[in-house]
């Protein structure tokens, strides 16, 4: 049985209309994706989830109930990564913990023994007594994180886990929620990184201006959208667009972005090498696999980051 | 049912966390418990109190104005509490909305605010009748009872306040809220003077403001000022509506701003 059952999920605030009639189920164990750019009604969906958002049509169950009616009862069974760390700075690392496991009405023993066992996970022991203020941004999502498991979640919800942080901050992250994942907790991610998305997701939905376009692993999504190849060229501002007629002509397809031009094909060298053989030479080449990235471009005709 | 500790016990959660978070800013707390009635004690009682020979209300300006500035300065607390904290709650470090992802519901955030800041001042405004016992201002035990009058005014004025911060999203409007309400309401609502001496057109200032309300309860057991029973039910009656007024309408406020 889906642990998540969403049905015509729509939410509209006043005109706009934030979340356009979306379906999708989550099942138990599933690492679940909402892949989208800012605006696509990943976090509103998210809030719905949570019992915090209300839906304005559309049905919604979370582990058999209805977040709107059963809020306390569904968000006891959640862990909630919001995209904005509202850790309390007031409050040294541990009390963070220790408070909100409260909140949950766990027994203050009981919430002081599995406080060390996350700071542990965290990797945080030893800054257990530290201020909020003094970590970085990648140990305040991982409190962040920790705090979310207090409850031991059946599901665990992360909005834009690793925004914001630097490349080795991301892995660490992805490590822990990895684990996570074979421990078999459920975990809804949303995020407009296509590799976070490829890193993490068994399965997601592309979701574009409210709607979901597209939906499969993320394997399936680049076979289906995209080819397996991209052959990436830049010739300069002005001659991208102007090269684009010939270039397009030796590719599957082409697009023009502002700065580059991106080939799709399954043999991405052996393209670079026959545009250089007709003389096109461009400044800088690139030849990579496709990504979602490639798969968004292609369904919505935008890029994902702005 | 997971949820059953939380939807009972909540509130309480969350004044945990508040007086934990407290703890930050102890040495302010403790500084202003003590200080406060120190310095007004000694400025308004025993300074001013000696140019103003003539007795108030029948009694000496001390015991006239102490009983006042503990509620005042009790209610300025309450304030304090509503206004910044609550702000920071919902705008700054938006820690409501980590509450508001567990089984916590809005109204035991409100809740867990005012028990929390109540145990705060009960403290507060005991400290300071102890202190104006040594001071002389307080005759007799009975006068004790200005300390629970006290917190019940401040707890009127941090309802009201904290449901109105709730709506509120800059601190512009805070910073005018303390020029334009909390210090009209500190120095024309019958603190430092009776308020019969103020002309007609100003003394609506006390009326509506939980502060007098307060201070003319806590005359009437400090030093028997003389008000008629139906002034007294006022005065209770006033500081009750605007404390469940205060908190019916930050349940409305605080779920407004959670749930959207």
């Amino acid at each position: 049985m889906a642990v998540i059952e969403a049905k015509d999920l729509t939410k509209r605030f006043g005109e706009f209309t934030a979340v356009d009639g979306i379906s999708f189920e989550v099942a138990p164990g599933e690492s679940f994706g909402l892949l989208g750019p800012n605006g696509a009604g990943k976090s509103t969906t998210m809030r719905m989830i949570g019992g915090t958002g209300l839906r304005t049509s559309g049905s919604l169950s979370v582990l058999g109930m209805d977040p709107e009616r059963q809020g306390p009862e569904v968000r006891a069974s959640l862990g909630v990564v919001p995209q904005s760390d509202n850790l309390d700075t007031e409050l040294l690392v541990r009390d963070n913990l220790i408070v909100y496991g409260r909140y949950f009405g766990l027994p203050m023993r009981e919430v002081k023994a599995k406080t060390e066992t996350l700071l542990e996970f965290a990797q945080l022991v030893e800054k257990a007594n530290a201020k909020v203020d003094d970590l970085s941004g990648g140990m305040k999502r991982r409190l962040t994180i920790a705090r979310a498991l207090i409850n031991d979640p059946s599901i665990i919800l992360l909005d834009e886990p690793t925004t914001g942080l630097d490349p080795q901050a991301r892995h660490i992250l992805w490590d822990r929620l990895f684990r996570l994942k074979e421990q078999g907790v459920t975990l809804v991610v949303t995020t407009h990184f296509m590799d976070e998305a490829e890193q993490l997701c068994d399965r997601l939905v592309v979701m574009d201006q409210g709607r979901i376009v597209a939906e499969g692993s993320p394997a399936a999504l680049i076979r289906q959208y995209s080819t397996r190849e991209v052959t990436e060229l830049r010739f300069g501002a002005s001659r991208n667009e102007a090269l684009l007629a010939e270039l397009a002509s030796l590719a599957v397809r082409a697009e023009a972005l502002p700065d580059r031009v991106l080939l799709y094909s399954d043999d991405g060298e052996a393209l670079l090498e026959e545009v250089n053989r007709r003389g096109l030479h461009p400044l800088t080449s690139l030849v990579r696999r496709s990504s979602l990235e490639d798969v968004f471009l292609r369904l919505t005709g935008r890029s994902l980051i702005e | 049912m997971k949820a059953l500790k939380p939807r009972r016990f909540g509130w309480w959660y969350v004044a945990e966390w508040r007086l934990r978070g407290m703890r930050s800013y102890r040495w302010t707390i403790l500084l202003m418990t003590l200080g406060n009635p120190v310095l007004y004690l000694a400025a308004m009682g025993i300074g001013l109190g000696a140019l103003v020979r003539v007795d108030v209300a029948g009694v000496s300006y001390l015991h006239f104005v102490a009983p006042a500035l503990l509620v005042s300065t009790t209610v300025a607390e309450g304030f304090n509490e509503a206004s910044w904290p609550v702000m920071s709650g919902f705008r700054w470090q938006k820690f409501y909305l980590g509450m508001s992802a567990t089984p916590l519901a809005p109204v035991q955030l409100a809740m867990g605010e005012s028990v929390a800041v109540s145990l705060r001042l009960w403290v507060q405004s005991f400290t300071f009748w102890l202190i104006g016992l040594a001071f002389g201002a307080f005759d007799g035990l009975v006068s004790i009872l200005i300390v629970p009058i006290a917190v019940g005014a401040a707890m009127a004025t941090h309802a009201v306040v904290m449901a109105y911060v709730a709506t509120i999203d800059n601190d512009v409007v805070m910073t005018f809220m303390y020029r334009m309400i909390m210090m009209p309401m500190f120095l024309f609502a019958g603190t430092f003077y009776p308020l019969e001496t103020m002309p007609v057109f100003l003394q609506w200032i006390g009326w509506i403001s939980p502060m007098w309300h307060g201070s003319q309860l806590a005359r009437v057991v400090a030093i028997g000022l003389p008000e008629p029973g139906w002034l007294i039910a006022c005065h209770v009656g006033f500081l009750a509506v605007w404390t469940i007024g205060g908190l019916l309408w930050a349940r409305r406020t605080f779920t407004k701003r959670v749930v959207v």
